[in-house]
């Protein structure tokens, strides 16, 4: 069983460096296998919505973002939000293994004194550019970092990670007016549109599509992928748009709530919330350790 | 109704007009400007009142952001320009800028601890002429209860300014909050403690706390009673928070009653916070609030409707005495 996190670099990263696809998908799937025995420990978590974004946080963490995990606060740094912070169980292993913080606090993950909650707090946690929790807040939060960092004149980008349920919140279409307004190229918007609100379908409850048309009616460069084909996303980070061509960017990524595990695969939203059974556990981990090393032969 | 068409309008264009003596508008446009001149990383945020920042726009064009009318934006956007290292000043209206965003304020200013200074104009009655809607007297009440933030109501120009300039050095988020039916209170700007009440007249039969408008009703009533044989302190509830729990409990040591004026709700606002100290530290003293009431409000010209809830300097004198004669 793969789960040992691999070997992180804590220096200076580079966007675009040269991490394989093979390796990223494998990532995606430590990944789960860590978000699993952490919500294990804990008692209580967020599966599904975190599992639809597993390849989109693998390939930009590990790829795609400029970071400085020994310097968490470099003003240069390319930033991350996690507007859908309930997937904060997510973050934590991958920043953990950067180097943020030591691997021993995943183990305190959801208990008092934590620095590591089931949403991301920016005043306990390194790595964390802002808190969430609140949905719709953060493509707002992360627009004031895109002018901030033209006011600055720093080149680098800020990327909002947002749910598809998440933009039922009528802020976003005020940031997403704004950021248009103004020009933003140097920011960019990841819808993971896994197709669910807490309590059932989107479609059904409160349909948000047709969501490229949308943001593109705003004034958005759109794109729209499978937010699961790793390929895909690692080509089109590599390829964003220059900031100077003025359009902020939309990535509306397809992606599946509870990906990577069949029994959640099959009821996404039974598994928004909740904890497995240690047989349930057992049978995910025993899954996705098999695609771990089908993908690594 | 006693008053012509042509005062009431005029009554109104005071309120609004870049000109008008009792607006705040001209002056507070003015020192942001001076403010932005000072510190490099001043960014003042509008949602729709850049009318206002004329100067600003003319000397620091890049750090004005105008975001229209979009509050809840308006305050997140801030947040993301504090975290990224900037001092953003967000002008909005009271009624939409405070009480519309509390969520945005307690969640991306307040819990994170961002350096950004909410300036609200026309809060209370100021536009009261416009409806329930418009009125903007719970403010204080919802901002107390935010942990992180700061609270400042100024009691004139010269406190504006003062408190203006003491917000750049909060480590935290700065509700600052907007009288625009102020009376001269300093004649120059004055000396601010940051959680402290400023002592403004000395007294020994009664203490008249005031915040915002409610200073200067004070003062006025204070010199009325000195005139009828009755000594009283007149203290500036600048700060509604932190609150000066201190000079609360010497009031009630010091002189025989204690009464408050705001234009605010009589639900947790300044009397609220008063009785609180009070009762929390066990001490019994005649204590009588002037605020408005907790039922729906009347809407008309400012002037008429402070008058109405008695929030003059002849309302603070009847109170005050009947509060020393009778108790209340």
């Amino acid at each position: 069983m793969t789960t040992a996190p691999m070997a992180g670099p804590t220096t200076r990263l580079d966007r675009a460096r040269p991490t394989s696809v093979q390796d990223l998908r494998v990532r995606a799937d430590w990944l789960r296998i860590e978000v699993i025995n952490m919500i294990d420990k804990a008692g209580l978590g967020h599966y599904s919505s975190t599992f639809s974004c597993a390849e989109i946080l693998s390939v930009l963490y590990y790829r795609s973002m400029r970071l400085d995990p020994s310097a968490p606060d470099w003003a240069d740094r390319d930033r991350f939000l996690l507007g859908k912070g309930h997937a904060a169980v997510g973050l934590w292993p991958i920043l953990s293994d950067l180097g943020y913080f030591p691997r021993e606090d995943l183990d305190t993950f959801g208990y008092i004194g934590s620095n590591l909650g089931d949403h991301p707090d920016m005043r306990k946690a390194a790595g964390v550019d802002f808190s969430s929790g609140s949905l719709g807040h953060n493509l707002s939060v992360g627009l004031g970092m895109a002018m901030a960092a033209r006011l600055r004149g720093s080149d680098h980008r800020t990327f909002v990670l947002t749910g598809d349920g998440e933009i039922n919140e009528g802020q976003v279409w005020e940031a997403a007016m704004a950021a248009s307004h103004y020009q933003l190229g140097n920011l960019v918007a990841i819808v993971d549109a896994n197709g669910f609100i807490g309590s059932g379908p989107t479609a059904e409850l409160m349909s948000i599509e047709p969501l490229a048309d949308r943001f593109a009616a705003f004034g958005w460069h759109v794109i729209e992928l499978d937010g699961h084909d790793v390929e895909t996303l690692v080509a089109t980070f590599d390829d964003l748009p220059a900031p100077e061509s003025g359009r902020p960017v939309c990535v509306v990524a397809r992606t599946q709530k509870g990906k990577g595990v069949s029994l959640m695969e099959e009821a996404p939203r039974a598994w928004h919330v909740g904890c497995l059974t240690p047989e349930q556990r057992d049978e995910a981990i025993a899954e996705i350790s098999a695609r771990m090393q089908e993908v690594s032969a | 109704m006693t008053s012509t068409t042509t005062d009431r309008s005029a009554a109104m264009e005071d309120v609004f007009s870049d000109e008008g003596q009792a607006s705040s508008l001209n002056l507070l446009g003015r020192a942001m400007a001076e403010l932005a001149d000072r510190h490099d990383d001043v960014v003042v945020i509008s949602a729709d009142l850049g009318s206002a920042l004329s100067e600003l726009r003319e000397r620091h064009p890049s750090r004005y952001v105008e975001l229209g009318i979009a509050e809840t934006n308006t305050i997140s956007v801030a947040a993301g320009l504090a975290a990224s290292g900037f001092r953003p000043y967000v002008v909005a209206f009271a009624p939409f800028g405070m009480i519309k965003c509390a969520e945005q304020i307690r969640t991306d200013l307040a819990a994170t601890m961002m350096p950004v200074t909410l300036v609200t104009r026309l809060s209370g009655l100021a536009m009261g002429y416009f409806g329930a809607s418009h009125h903007a007297v719970e403010d204080l009440a919802i901002a107390r209860s935010i942990t992180n933030l700061t609270v400042m109501t100024p009691a004139d120009n010269h406190a504006t300014l003062g408190l203006l300039e003491a917000s750049h050095e909060s480590a935290g988020p700065v509700l600052l909050r907007v009288s625009e039916a102020t009376a001269p209170v300093y004649s120059s700007v004055p000396d601010l403690t940051r959680g402290r009440f400023v002592q403004v007249r000395e007294g020994t039969d009664l203490t008249i706390i005031g915040t915002g408008a409610g200073v200067g009703c004070a003062l006025g009533a204070a010199e009325a009673l000195q005139e009828q044989g009755i000594s009283v302190a007149v203290l500036d509830a600048a700060y509604i928070k932190p609150f000066d729990a201190a000079a609360v409990l010497e009031a009630a040591a010091s002189t025989r009653a204690i009464l408050t004026v705001e234009e605010h709700s009589e639900v947790g606002g300044l009397g609220a916070a008063v009785a609180e100290v009070l009762g929390r530290n066990g001490v019994a003293t005649r204590l009588g609030s002037i605020a408005l009431p907790d039922a729906d409000l009347e809407v008309g010209v400012p002037a008429e409707l402070l008058d109405h809830y008695g929030i003059t300097v002849e309302g603070v004198t009847r109170k005050a005495q009947a509060l020393l004669t009778t108790g209340g």
